[in-house]
């Protein structure tokens, strides 16, 4: 059983959406059956082997035996790319797909949500990954809000590329303006940090479709970091690792890893919470002159 | 045709003298490093990036000097450019290219 935390309101006004959680029979808030809450790991770099994570092997099963202790469990569980780490041998890699799969099918919740990251998709255009979890990107509605899973790794540009592009056009045209909107993806939308390839070279484009939309947030990984920024109204949080964390953004010459730490393990590492508010009450004025007429 | 022969010479003292003046720097990148990994330059002073590559598709980022580009096996990539102020820029390979990508930098090194 997870004991109550902090409440952490991250959206705007209208947003709708939280993070982190109250233990739901404490929860206060909980008074309509649109409110949910859902589950975000990220980058879980399956494969990985090195100094700073001497536990690499056991972080992804101690986070999921973490999640399958929730109660209540969360309605679904999304994994925000980069589930394996690189390898330049095709085989390999569809080994660290296959050792993933095995580690995610022991989650209680089975309504599970995937997308790549660079290191699962770039090397084969998402090749090997499509045949393990399907397409690599979708929308998918769930209690009121409209989600939409962007690739924006199977180019090994990271680029998001016209015909995706088109495709988030036409889905978006099709919710009305004020839908609540979750944006799921790997790298940033926004050129947090283009000098360590923290960005998406077309992710303008997206944000500019996704504008017009007024409670649109953005959950995304690839930084090994919480991060949380805004381009107009539209926020963007990044995820924690559960492999290594890396240095805040140009805090430090190279992207390295931060070094293990053997008084502090797992230090730096993470997963999140979710909780999306009902829709407030809103209320449409309309007013009438008094016109004199009997 | 006399002053079409005079706007000829001045062309060719413009275009000749820009050559003269630009410096070619060439920078080779193969899995997962780039050939030199550091480059010095100076400010003010025209250069040509002869950008390419030994074995797969690479990218060029240095988002401090707004250069980029993809370098293409087989193929040149030229950028030319005029270092503005002394500083220290870095650059990347912004195309995954395998085990090493993330390891793949270099700094161009811009003095007054």
């Amino acid at each position: 059983m997870i004991d109550r935390r902090s409440f952490l309101r991250i959206a705007g006004a209208g947003g709708a959406v939280f993070a982190s959680r109250l233990a739901r029979g404490a929860d206060p808030y909980a008074t309509s059956q649109d409110e949910f809450f859902f589950v975000q790991l990220s980058d879980t770099h399956w494969g990985f082997k090195g100094a700073p994570n001497p536990d690499a092997e056991g972080t992804l099963p101690k986070a999921i035996a973490a999640v399958n202790a929730l109660d209540p469990q969360p309605d679904f569980i999304v994994f925000t790319g980069d589930l394996t780490h690189t390898t330049d041998d095709p085989a390999e890699r569809r080994r660290r797909l296959a050792g993933f799969k095995q580690n995610i099918s022991r989650l209680k919740v089975r309504e599970i949500r995937l997308m790549p990251g660079e290191h699962d998709a770039s090397l084969d255009r998402g090749e090997a990954y499509r045949e393990f979890f399907g397409p690599t990107h979708y929308a998918f509605d769930h209690k009121g809000v409209h989600f939409i899973a962007l690739d924006n790794v199977s180019d090994p540009a990271a680029r998001i590329g016209e015909e995706q592009l088109a495709w988030l056009k036409a889905d978006l045209d099709k919710q009305p303006r004020d839908a609540r909107i979750v944006v799921l993806t790997h790298r940033p939308l926004f050129p947090l940090y283009p000098q360590w390839d923290w960005a998406t070279r077309d992710g303008d484009k997206a944000i500019e479709l996704l504008m017009p939309h007024r409670n649109v947030t953005v959950f995304y990984g690839h930084i090994h970091q919480e991060h949380h920024f805004k381009t107009a109204h539209i926020e963007h949080h990044s995820a924690k690792s559960l492999i290594f964390p890396l240095p805040a953004p140009g805090s430090v010459p190279k992207r390295v890893p931060l070094a293990w730490d053997p008084a502090q393990p797992y230090r730096g590492l993470g997963w999140r919470e979710i909780e999306a508010e009902a829709k407030p009450v809103e209320y449409k004025i309309t007013e009438f002159p008094v016109t004199g007429k009997a | 045709m006399r002053r079409r022969a005079l706007l000829g010479v001045f062309l060719g003292i413009c275009l000749g003298t820009s050559r003269a003046e630009a410096k070619t720097v060439r920078i080779t990148a193969k899995k997962f490093e780039f050939i030199p990994a550091e480059v010095t330059l100076e400010a003010g002073v025209p250069v040509i990036l002869e950008l390419s590559t030994e074995d797969v598709t690479m990218g060029f980022d240095a988002p401090g000097l707004s250069l980029h580009a993809e370098i293409v096996p087989g193929k040149v990539t030229r950028l030319a450019f005029t270092p503005g102020k002394p500083g220290t820029f870095d650059y990347i390979c912004d195309i995954f290219c395998g085990e090493g990508h993330e390891d793949m930098s270099g700094v161009i090194k811009v003095i007054a």
